[in-house]
């Protein structure tokens, strides 16, 4: 860093963070993976040797090329019906990668405005929330989740909604503990004294304080709802087929097993390293946002 | 006594209660009331410090938070320049008089925001005053503020807790002056601090006092602390003001027995007058504000009871030198 040579010169935020988010090795590596996937999601349909959906009748459930009977040209096989299974992990990525976007996103917008409201203004309002929250809380949630989807009709956004719901009570819980615990702190009787709005006290000043344990959920909540995904994909009440998600590809190949290992290892692969990739950036998230942790 | 003096707010029997249930009640049953503040009145006039003492659970913090509006009061009258009732105004006329009110608290640290930088404190009440203030105007004068209270201005972009106590209490000062109030309200605000801090921020205070005109209510437990920086001083015995007097006064001549007790605990430097002083030790600790002695508060520890005390509550009553005391005994 160039502020050796004026010590008092505060660092930018963006490089001040970025300091401290690197000297983190697990979150560094989390992080090139998770650009690696995004990179792959962009350029999939470059990348990819063959269409996704294109089936070599000549040429079914053919093992990777470095098991006997593979070929260079399905370099990791192909699946039960003739189709490249590099391809299809390629373009399975961005249904993976969107459905657990899209839940996060969601479910935290959503969860940190109930939650941090029901803190805020506590009373009815809150028990309300709350209860609620508990309610869905009480059923399982593979099972909450197949009720909504079965009342939406299957498909890929449905399911990501049904995840959606099924995981929100989570983060309004986190949300509303976190605000309560900041509520009753100098600070916010110091800012109020100052004459924040509650809008200001909420969002300004609570909330930044809550992110920590959020961001954390956030992360846990990304592979949860690779995993929710692939689990309703395995019932059929998720991505159709031949989206090539990679949960329903697990699920698709359960009866190769035995057989032909390739065609179910790859996709659990995938989803393993994109999960453990998540939870190691958050990690590192954490520690480089939290400014008690900083020297 | 400061008749010439202009009364910047005037507090009418304030009373803040709070109603508890005790542990594994039924959800029927009554709550009961803890009177934090039982009938609190004074006048604190421009300029000058009233120091507010008592010992811990007496009601001096809910009595400032009481007076700002961040616990709701159940009876009485805050009255602002002689005539706006705090209490009673509407949200939007008390975001005008926020300008005018700051608060310094007891733990330095905890009141900074840990996520926000010290500039970003400083100017908080400057932003939410004056939103349309410019970007450089908002610096300089958080610097000016910084440079007042002796802080150095290439520190702005530090977190809160690099700082030391003194330090973090220096940038509540700053934040609580930005916007140059009339009041402010310190709540303990040394007692987290250790003894040479204290003199700095206290002499901080006096100093930025002369400078600005300030008035400040100053609570503290700590009975030399408040005779250095007050004007007149209140003593507060289970949410009821049992003497008020200018500083010195109070001190040569106690005439609540509370105050007796409490001037005869403090330590003198000397210690041929230390060995000889007469210490008066209350017995027993302080009642419960759930269930208040009948009469007067003082009694079951008072050297002086007899029946009346039991009786009668006694009011506030002034001898001809404006010094106040609620004793039926006091000469």
């Amino acid at each position: 860093m160039t502020t050796l040579s004026k010590p008092m010169a505060p660092p930018s935020p963006l490089r001040e963070f970025w300091s401290y988010f690197s000297a983190n090795r697990g979150a560094l590596i989390g992080l090139y993976y998770i650009i690696f996937l995004i990179l792959l999601i962009i350029f999939a349909d470059v990348i990819s040797p063959y269409h996704p959906y294109e089936q070599y009748r000549q040429s079914f459930l053919m093992p990777p090329v470095w098991e006997a009977g593979g070929s260079w040209a399905h370099i990791l096989g192909t699946d039960d019906v003739g189709r490249d299974m590099l391809s299809r992990l390629i373009h399975g990525a961005r249904y993976s990668m969107l459905a657990g976007a899209m839940v996060v996103t969601l479910s935290l917008i959503i969860g940190i405005v109930l939650g941090v409201l029901a803190g805020f203004y506590r009373g009815t309002f809150e028990v309300v929330i709350m209860r609620i929250a508990d309610v869905m809380l009480a059923v399982p949630s593979l099972l909450l989740a197949i009720a909504v989807v079965a009342v939406l009709g299957p498909s890929l956004l449905n399911a990501a909604m049904a995840i959606v719901v099924v995981s929100m009570p989570h983060y309004i819980r986190l949300a509303r503990a976190s605000t309560i615990s900041e509520m009753s702190k100098d600070y916010v009787i110091s800012s109020r004294v100052a004459g924040a709005s509650s809008f200001r006290l909420m969002f300004v000043a609570v909330l930044p304080n809550c992110m920590a344990p959020l961001i954390v959920q956030a992360t846990l909540g990304f592979s949860n709802a690779i995993l929710d995904m692939a689990a309703l994909g395995f019932v059929g009440l998720g991505a159709q087929p031949p989206i090539p998600e990679w949960g329903s590809m697990l699920a698709d190949a359960r009866q190769f097993v035995q057989s032909a290992w390739w065609v179910v290892t790859f996709p659990g692969v995938m989803i393993l390293t994109t999960v453990l990739a998540f939870n190691l950036m958050g990690d590192g998230l954490r520690d480089a946002l939290d400014p008690k942790l900083k020297q | 006594m400061s008749a010439d003096k202009k009364i910047l707010l005037s507090v009418k029997d304030l009373k803040v209660q709070f109603s508890i249930k005790p542990q594994g009640a039924l959800p029927w049953t009554k709550p009961l009331a803890l009177k934090a503040v039982d009938g609190v009145s004074f006048d604190l006039y421009e300029g000058e410090t009233l120091g507010i003492v008592g010992e811990s659970g007496c009601g001096k913090s809910t009595l400032a938070r009481a007076i700002i509006r961040m616990i709701p009061s159940s009876a009485g009258q805050v009255l602002w320049m002689g005539n706006e009732d705090l209490l009673t105004m509407s949200k939007s006329e008390l975001q005008e008089k926020r300008k005018d009110i700051q608060m310094i608290f007891q733990d330095p640290l905890a009141s900074l925001n840990p996520r926000m930088t010290i500039g970003q404190i400083i100017a908080e009440p400057l932003k939410t005053h004056y939103p349309e203030t410019s970007k450089e105007d908002v610096v300089d004068r958080v610097k000016a503020v910084m440079k007042k209270v002796g802080l150095l201005t290439n520190q702005i972009n530090r977190y809160p807790h690099e700082f030391s106590g003194g330090q973090c209490q220096r940038i509540g000062i700053a934040r609580a002056l930005i916007l140059e109030p009339k009041l402010i309200i310190c709540d303990e605000p040394v007692s987290a601090l250790d003894v040479s801090i204290q003199a700095q921020v206290i002499n901080l205070l006096v100093d930025l006092q002369k400078e600005m005109g300030l008035s400040l209510v100053f609570i503290a437990h700590d009975l030399s602390v408040v005779r250095h920086i007050s004007t007149r001083i209140m003593v507060l015995y289970l949410g009821n003001v049992a003497e008020v007097s200018v500083a010195n006064d109070l001190y040569d001549n106690p005439r609540h027995p509370y105050t007796q007790a409490l001037i005869s605990a403090v330590p003198i430097p000397d210690p041929v007058k230390e060995r000889a002083k007469k210490v008066i030790l209350l017995e027993g600790d302080m009642p419960s504000p759930i269930n208040p002695p009948s009469g007067c508060v003082f009694r079951t520890r008072c050297p002086l009871a007899d029946d009346l005390c039991a009786i009668e509550k006694p009011t506030l009553k002034s001898n001809e030198g404006g010094h106040w005391v609620s004793c039926h005994h006091a000469k």
